[in-house]
């Protein structure tokens, strides 16, 4: 048991010091930390900042030296987000293209379709979006019905996908879509890639419990893609799909927990200065946040022991997800503790406006975590079933 | 970075949970919680002799063998899977401790070595009637008069003060208050002017007492009115300690709903396929392994002994106590009628994390001290 950076640790944190201190500057190091997924405060200038992490390979970090990546084990990854945390630098956007399919991608796709894709998530010159849910199938997933057929090179696809996070703005979407007509649940599903700039796709946005629109409505009718465009076996996209599930709940969190941190601290400043801090009920619930958001540490580094060593994360990563979630969500609320009054309010700039400070914005954005990447009673089951081997539920 | 438990550490814990099962089984639990020694001196002496357990931590210097608190953290969650009844964190961890923190040289050369081969049972008589677990509880006064020191007052909740045959005592000097003044001393447990008396216990597994004092002559250990810090630092190595204790408690009462909820079947269909129980038992699994992630990196902080010590030992008692009480009611709520009986062991579980939660400060202190550590 051993906390410290080893010196080869040690000496790749320096490098991306180095980096972040020569290059976080001017209005990307004034934007600070805001924007995420459910969040595109400063859109322009974190596109050219993610920009500027893909020049020097940041982007695509993990990816094989072949398909332009640097190679970077787990350890290193965490090494890296940890100091991007600590340096408040902007937002990442690129989380569906690099996060999700770049490494769906790499375990499955072709080395023709590797070489096409990968280095245009790199240089952030395409976005992606992830095309899963739809009306009638959320959290059953399988239950996907946008239809797929081919004709001739192409696939023509009809149909309706909801709560596309980032639609409007990507220029792909990986779909999951039914290509067997005949077939029921996880049979019969193919995992395309779509462009997403052509007449047969239309999208629409939802605004959101925060006011602003990130996820969107997209109708495909008649859309195309080439043939070639399929991830994995034709017929086989559930299990590239639930590959794609194992790297949104597996490893993200690992690098998330400095940037809570960051978020704890500043609510503190925030008590401290209007005097909630002499409250002993907001005392008991900021350390109790302290307490929590170390303990996601202390987790996480076991987690990350776990995979160097095994090689894999298993399914007790579920817990990172329920735990960091409510975590989260609980300091959602004890921030709107802290304003007290203040928070009655939000900024406002005109008719029709409704514009999230950072406190209310967590405070809403967090209700979404324990929604999406699998719920919290799906993280529950998923943890039951296969982590503590309880039956599952009769069907 | 590391957050893994060394080989040797790994074979430490087996070696240890074997003797365990085989010594500390729910029926010998039983059969000495109704005693009011609580604990079975034969055991102790092999604990001692066989697997040198008493001394784990102790510097070998003073006759121990020199591990640190992360092997001591380790044998206390094995203890505490299996509720040993055992003079053991009362000798070892608070009194062994307040030695090594608060004695001279030659005290611990003096007084060590019997704790860490198990010959002399010791026990921290530190908290009084009124239940504060920091400075201003500490109201026993100690009176010096020509080099002599007597000490007059009552201690209350005293663990294993009835078995202990030395007393290491926290008392104040005459006119201070709060942190000022703070000393400890040390007694024979039959010293004349002793009075001890067991109590009755709400968790029947662990033995406390009554002990008074009446114009004892008491040997000062280390310098008298300058105890604070040792006392203070005592403490929380104990969180530590108890927080590593409660966590094999937890992860044991898991895994018996676990298994009860595999097996018991209800409408037809085993309990455990029911979201309502098996929702239980996957936040169970999140606090205990969240817990385990606590206690573990607070011993590594105290086997350092670095100055992570005092906000990770509030912060794992916080954490553990709620996690650990939490655990154990739900497993008697799993377990239905039976898990309400005297004769299944889910109540023991239920009533050690209650009494551990409470002792050394329950979570709701802890996070206010946790709160003035980190500056709030
Ligand atoms: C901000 C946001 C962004 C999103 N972005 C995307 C995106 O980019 N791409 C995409 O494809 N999807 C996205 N989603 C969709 C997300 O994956 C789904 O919302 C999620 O899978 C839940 O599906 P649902 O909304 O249909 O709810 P439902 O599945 O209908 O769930 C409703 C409630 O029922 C519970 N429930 C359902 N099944 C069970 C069960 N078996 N046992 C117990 N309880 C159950 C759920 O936990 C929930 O509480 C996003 C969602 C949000 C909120």
């Amino acid at each position: 048991m051993d906390f410290r950076d080893t010196p080869s640790e040690a000496a790749f944190r320096d490098e991306v010091r180095g980096w972040f201190s020569e290059h976080l500057v001017g209005d990307f190091a004034a934007l600070g930390g805001r924007g995420g997924p459910a969040d595109e405060e400063g859109w322009d200038v974190r596109i050219e900042w993610e920009r500027l992490l893909g020049a020097d390979r940041w982007v695509g970090m993990s990816w094989p030296a072949e398909y332009g990546g640097r190679a970077l084990d787990y350890a290193q990854q965490v090494i890296f987000n940890e100091e991007y945390a600590r340096a408040n630098a902007p937002g990442r956007i690129s989380f569906f293209g690099e996060g999700l399919f770049a490494p769906t991608l790499i375990q499955f796709g072709t080395d023709e379709q590797k070489r096409r894709f990968l280095p245009k998530i790199q240089s952030v010159e395409e976005l992606w979006c992830q095309g899963f849910s739809e009306p009638n199938a959320g959290s059953d997933l399988a239950n996907v019905q946008t239809r797929a057929v081919l004709d001739g090179d192409e696939w023509v696809i009809n149909g309706q996908k909801v709560w596309t996070t980032l639609a409007h703005r990507a220029d792909w979407c990986f779909v999951v879509t039914r290509t067997d007509p005949e077939s029921k649940s996880h049979h019969g599903l193919s995992y395309l890639l779509v462009p997403m700039h052509q007449p047969g796709i239309e999208v629409r946005p939802l605004r959101q419990m925060t006011g602003s629109a990130e996820f969107n409505e997209v109708f495909f009718t008649d859309a195309r893609t080439a043939r070639e465009n399929v991830l994995g076996p034709v017929g086989e996209g559930w299990k590239v799909a639930m590959a794609t599930l194992g790297f949104e709940r597996g490893t993200a969190f690992l690098s998330q927990q400095l940037g809570f941190q960051r978020e704890l601290t500043d609510l503190i400043e925030v008590a401290q200065k209007n005097g909630a801090t002499a409250d002993p009920v907001v005392r008991d619930k900021l350390a109790g946040h302290y307490a929590g958001v170390q303990i996601m540490k202390y987790n996480g580094m076991r987690m990350l022991t776990n995979l160097l060593h095994t090689g894999v994360l298993g399914p007790e990563s579920s817990i990172g997800k329920l735990y960091w979630t409510n975590w989260h969500r609980s300091l959602g609320e004890t921030a709107m503790d802290v304003l007290g009054t203040d928070a009655l309010l939000v900024e406002h700039e005109g008719d029709g406006d409704y514009h999230l400070d950072d406190l209310h914005q967590t405070f809403m954005a967090s209700r979404a975590e324990t929604i999406y990447a699998g719920s919290s009673e799906i993280q529950r089951n998923i943890i039951g079933e296969r982590v503590l081997g309880l039956p599952r539920e009769p069907r | 970075m590391n957050f893994a438990f060394s080989e040797e550490q790994e074979e430490l814990r087996r070696t240890v949970r074997q003797f365990l099962e085989s010594k500390s089984p729910s029926g010998e639990v039983r059969r000495l919680m109704d005693t009011t020694e609580g604990y079975d001196p034969a055991v102790w002496k092999q604990m001692g002799q066989e697997l040198g357990l008493q001394g784990l931590h102790i510097p070998e210097e003073y006759g121990g063998q020199g591990y640190t608190f992360i092997e001591l953290g380790i044998v206390l969650e094995e203890m505490g899977r299996v509720l040993l009844c055992a003079p053991y964190f009362a000798s070892v961890v608070l009194a062994g401790n307040a030695i090594l923190n608060a004695g001279t040289d030659a005290q611990k050369q003096a007084l060590l070595p019997g704790i860490a081969s198990g010959d002399t049972i010791a026990a921290l008589a530190f908290t009084e009637p009124s239940g504060k677990w920091g400075a201003d509880g500490i109201t026993l006064t100690a009176k010096e008069s020509g080099g002599a020191w007597t000490i007059d007052g009552e201690k209350m909740f005293v663990i294993d003060g009835h078995n202990a045959d030395l007393l290491v005592v926290v008392a104040r000097t005459q006119g201070t208050s709060g942190t000022d003044g703070i000393s400890f001393f040390t007694v024979r447990g039959d010293a004349e002017g002793v009075t001890r008396t067991p109590l009755s216990t709400m968790d029947q597994t662990r033995k406390q007492s009554r002990v008074e004092f009446s114009g004892v002559a008491a040997e000062p250990l280390g310098t008298p009115g300058e105890g604070w810090p040792a006392l203070s630092k005592t403490l929380d190595q104990a969180a530590v300690a108890l927080s590593n204790e409660m966590v094999g408690g937890a992860q044991f009462v898991l895994d018996q709903s676990v298994e009860y909820a595999k097996v018991r079947v209800q409408f037809g269909r085993p309990i455990g396929s029911f979201q309502a129980i098996k929702h239980k038992c996957a936040d169970m699994l999140l606090e205990v392994e969240s817990g385990k992630s606590a206690a573990y990196y607070a011993a590594w902080a105290a086997a350092e002994d670095n100055d992570e010590l005092p906000v990770v030992a509030s912060l794992a008692k916080a954490y553990i106590s709620e996690a650990y009480f939490h655990a154990t009611a739900e497993n008697i709520q799993i377990h239905g009628g039976i898990g309400f009986t005297w004769e299944h062991d889910a109540h023991l579980y239920f009533k050690r994390a209650k009494s551990s939660e409470i002792f050394l400060g329950d979570a709701t202190y802890h996070r206010e001290l946790l709160a003035q550590r980190i500056g709030i």
